[in-house]
């Protein structure tokens, strides 16, 4: 996923003014667009609010105020909590020996990274069913010793983990690729340890790289459905995210109780966005410019 | 005598492996494992119920069908964005991430709300015959929104280094605007849509938060195979689920093998510069 | 080479070291030894395999083989930041992040709590540097807020902040405009003659070695050609390369008829080989070809084609009808109009020194058999 696109200015502009057929089939393409981003993004986001508060602002507040809905909250920063700091040391490990070092099966370590992205977020949940299960490899072990993992919160905090595991790696890789060693030698050179090299001059030339993979990373691991649906078991209050409250709320026919905590999803998909642009509008060459999906 | 001059390449190398092992390579192994306890037998049954047919075809079919649709609307608008300026450009360029920013539960309810019988769109559209909700069309509809922003944001960097002398030589022979747009940048923006085409595809088969709200889940008309497979665990058959599961990453694998194929395939003029 | 003090007495000895990349030999063999307080330039075309033996001198490459002593003990041992080595390096590599003054204090700020001076010392040694790098009031600067030369001298301030023992540079002029890079050049020299510390610098600039150091080690392919003073490398040069790759030169292939070799009319006497090889090279750098000489001397008949006045210096084109060959020569800007040289006009031309090489076939792979510095008897005056 990731995305970057710095909004560029470079000189784009035709030098002379286009003729009249011309500006009419710009217009149209812009108009086309327009429309289009209007009917298909800004329509379902301002559908969430509107549903949200058709009964107005006390019964928005109410319908938050639920103790499901709080725990949800709660479970979901929690997971998020944990999930995305594990990624974060892995992104940083991946990404340091990827970008600095020859080995072999470097390919193959970089196509494994990126592969939760090419696997349905079901399948993600599933395997870890499959795994930790009551039928799964280590299921009857879990039970004689009493943990549980499947149906619980390990269960949530693992399939976050892996659906959000390529973030952070795939924003640093082709940063670190393109920033070189050259400082880090330096470094070497001027006396520096490893850690002291680490936290004096690697860390602060990917540090808005890394805030942008922990963007990323933090929205789609509040907001994960699939995997988190198949190994949460819907126990209210115990193993619902924000997401699968949603979920219910709606199944429910609750409509703007679901309106409602979507919208808060929502507001965070929003706060996400806004926070995005301004790091690539402000420091968008040391994030680094890459095509999604390659490196 | 010591080669590498940084340090922490055992460490980092050493950690990144053990984590990726654990959390990815362990539990797709136990996928694999699973999977094949069904053995030739069970997998033929399970292909050849017409259920589990029609979910995959749904999911492959209606995926494919929803890039295509992103590989057009996508170079659309990453053309209007990249070359037009126009009031409004900055926040539209924004917007166009929020499929990936916004939860797949929302937007699954939203699009609901939005083309259902009832829906503000769909309380117009329905009474003309045309059905989006709870119909393959919602499933199509979703996929669509949730790989829109691939093929865009694929596109945009590619456009942006575009170099323009190119297209001023095409002009400069006689080109008119079409001309140089079908036979010149199309040709050199294939490989790139090819790539936004191949993560929007790959992202739509396996989507799951986005349509099943929209879908209906009726089987054999609007059911996808990720549902499929959380029925099959809602059942607790683990080992059709596991085979299923199985069968649509493999399934995807081939799919994007093929694409890379055509990829390479595609930019084959450029194999000497990059 | 200069005297230096005799608390710096550390000889760097380089040897037989090979590097060998994947598809190339980067240094194949090199034996080099460089006493205390000198300037060594490493000379030579891209991938002549200098920036690698300057990167294993840093302890950020390490050789296949050989080794490097520092007055007797096994300088490779030590990683590089144990080394007090001083690097600057083609880029700079300034920390972006970092002020000017953190740049220049990031050496000591990183040594261990028992050897690094207090905040106060560190500033000091700092503002010192910057001084002495004429950087004095940048401190707060950041470095993408200097210009090129300026940054240079950061990262000089950097390196010596750490009071190093040997200062490396490598291609410390590369990315820099014609102007500043003449300025530094003279700068660096004098900075040198004050710290007397022991610098070898990498460049691909020949003007740069040659002006710059008290030795230059020519390399080429992974090995070094020629090690020697500018004056003998410039004068005396070892092989064909240094020959080729230092300054220009008229390249002559030669002949051998009647027991002598020569090409066309000019004829060599006192050939030192006794007609052992047939073939010969003669390179003959243009300010050491005689343009009036007597009738009495072998020479040929050449045709001035082109005067380009170069400043002080003109070049000449002349053309050479019996040999089919262009000659270079260069003389004062203020002998073309004292000659009365005009293009067109007729003149006897013959080199007044040469150095030759003894080939074992004609063509550009032949095989260097023997050297041979060729002086002309009372060689005439331009």
């Amino acid at each position: 996923m990731t995305a970057s696109s710095t909004t560029s200015a470079t000189g784009i502009r035709h030098r002379r003014a286009p003729h009249w057929p011309r500006k009419i089939g710009r217009s149209l393409l812009i108009l086309a667009a327009v429309i289009f981003l209007a009917v298909f993004l800004v329509l379902p986001l301002s559908v969430v609010f509107v549903e949200a508060f058709r009964q107005g602002m006390h019964a928005y507040l109410s319908t938050i105020k639920q103790p499901e809905a709080l725990s949800a909250i709660r479970l979901t920063l929690l997971v998020a909590v944990i999930a995305v700091p594990l990624n974060i040391v892995f992104g940083i490990a991946a990404a340091w020996a990827m970008a600095r070092f020859e080995f072999r099966g470097k390919a193959l370590l970089g196509a494994f990274i990126d592969l939760p992205f090419s696997i349905s977020p079901v399948i993600s949940g599933l395997v870890y069913v499959l795994l930790f299960g009551a039928q799964g490899w280590f299921g009857p072990w879990l039970q004689a010793h009493h943990v549980k993992i499947i149906f619980a919160v390990p269960g949530l905090v693992l399939a976050t983990i892996f659906i959000t595991l390529p973030f952070i790696a795939r924003e640093l890789i082709p940063l670190m690729q393109a920033q070189g060693s050259d400082e880090e030698e330096a470094a070497r050179v001027l006396g520096a340890g490893g850690w002291q090299m680490f936290f004096r001059v690697t860390l602060p030339n990917i540090r808005w790289a890394l805030l942008y993979g922990v963007l990323l990373c933090n929205a789609r691991a509040m907001g994960e459905f699939g995997a988190v649906s198949v190994v949460s078991g819907h126990i209210r209050g115990l193993t619902t995210t924000m997401p699968l409250e949603v979920e219910m709320r709606y199944n429910e026919y609750d409509y703007v109780g679901a309106f409602a905590v979507a919208s808060l999803l929502a507001l965070l998909a929003l706060l996400t966005l806004a926070i995005k642009t301004l790091l690539e509008w402000r420091y968008g060459d040391e994030i680094a410019a890459h095509a999604p999906g390659g490196h | 005598m010591r080669r590498r001059i940084l340090p922490g390449f055992g460490l980092s190398l050493g950690y990144a492996l053990a984590y990726l092992g654990l959390i990815v390579l362990l539990p797709l192994a136990a996928l694999a494992w699973k999977a094949s306890g069904i053995g030739l037998h069970g997998l033929i049954r399970l292909l050849s119920s017409p259920r589990t047919f029609a979910a995959l075809k749904l999911s492959f079919v209606g995926a494919t069908f929803a890039a295509v649709v992103n590989a057009f609307v996508g170079l659309l608008v990453a053309w209007v964005l990249v070359r037009y300026r126009f009031p409004g450009r900055r926040l539209f360029d924004a917007l166009v991430d929020l499929p990936f920013a916004l939860p797949t539960a929302v937007a699954g309810i939203a699009l609901t709300a939005l083309y259902a019988p009832n829906g503000w769109l769909g309380q117009w559209l329905v009474p003309h015959g045309i059905q989006i909700a709870y119909a393959p069309p919602g499933v199509i509809l979703a996929m669509v929104f949730v790989g829109f922003p691939f093929v865009v944001r694929t596109l945009q960097p590619v456009l942006e280094s575009l170099d323009r002398d190119v297209e001023e030589a095409a002009e400069s022979l006689g080109a008119s605007h079409p001309q140089t747009f079908f036979r010149v940048i199309l040709p050199m923006l294939f490989p790139t849509l090819l790539t936004g085409f191949a993560l929007a595809l790959a992202r739509a088969v396996g989507e799951y938060g986005s349509v099943i709200f929209i879908a209906g889940n009726i089987p054999m008309r609007s059911e996808i195979a990720p549902l499929l497979i959380v029925e099959k665990l809602e059942e607790f058959d683990y080992a059709g689920a596991a085979a299923l599961g199985m069968v649509m990453l493999i399934a995807s694998f081939v799919l994007l093998i093929v694409i890379s194929l055509l990829q390479r395939w595609s930019r084959r003029w450029a194999e000497h510069t990059r | 080479m200069r005297q230096v003090d005799t608390e710096t007495t550390m000889t760097l000895e380089l040897s037989h070291l090979s590097r060998r990349f994947t598809d190339f030999a980067a240094l194949d063999d090199v034996s080099l030894s460089i006493a205390p307080g000198e300037f060594l330039a490493l000379l030579g075309p891209s991938g002549s395999g200098k920036t690698t033996l300057l990167r294993i001198l840093a302890g950020l490459d390490y050789p296949d083989s050989g080794s490097v002593d520092l007055d007797g003990q096994n300088f490779l041992a030590a990683p590089a930041r144990e080394r007090k080595i001083g690097l600057v390096f083609q880029h700079y590599a300034l920390f972006r992040h970092l002020t000017v003054a953190e740049n220049v204090a990031f050496g000591l700020r990183v040594r261990k709590r028992r050897l690094r001076p207090s905040k106060k010392a560190i500033a000091e040694r700092v503002e010192q540097l910057l001084q002495r790098v004429q950087l004095d009031g940048f401190g707060h600067r950041y470095p993408t807020q200097l210009s090129g030369g300026q940054r240079q001298r950061v990262a000089l301030a950097r390196a010596l902040a750490v009071e190093p023992s040997l200062l490396l540079l490598d291609e410390p002029f590369g990315a820099l405009d014609a102007q500043v890079r003449l300025t530094l050049r003279r700068w660096l020299r004098e900075l040198h003659e004050d710290l007397e510390l022991t610098t070898i610098f990498v460049t691909h600039d020949q003007e740069e070695a040659l002006e710059l150091a008290d030795r230059v080690a020519v390399m080429n392919r992974g090995r070094i050609e020629q090690v020697g003073t500018p004056e003998a490398i410039y004068q005396q040069p070892a092989t064909p390369f240094v020959c080729e790759f230092i300054g220009k030169v008229n390249k002559l292939p030669l002949t051998l008829s009647g027991g002598r070799l020569g090409m066309g009319e000019w004829l060599l006497d006192g050939e030192p080989w006794n007609g052992e090889h047939a073939h010969a090279v003669a390179y003959v750098r243009p300010e050491h070809l005689a343009l009036d000489v007597p009738e009495t001397q072998p020479a040929w008949s050449a045709r001035l084609r082109h005067v380009y006045l170069a400043g002080s210096v003109a070049h000449l084109e002349l053309y050479v009808p019996s040999l089919d060959h262009t000659l270079e020569a260069d003389i004062a800007g203020e002998d073309v109009a004292k000659l009365g040289l005009q293009p067109g006009a007729q003149l006897r031309v013959a080199p007044r020194s040469a150095v030759v090489f003894a080939m074992d076939k004609s063509g550009e792979d032949a095989a260097v058999q023997g050297r041979w510095v060729w002086q002309a008897k009372n060689a005439p005056h331009a």
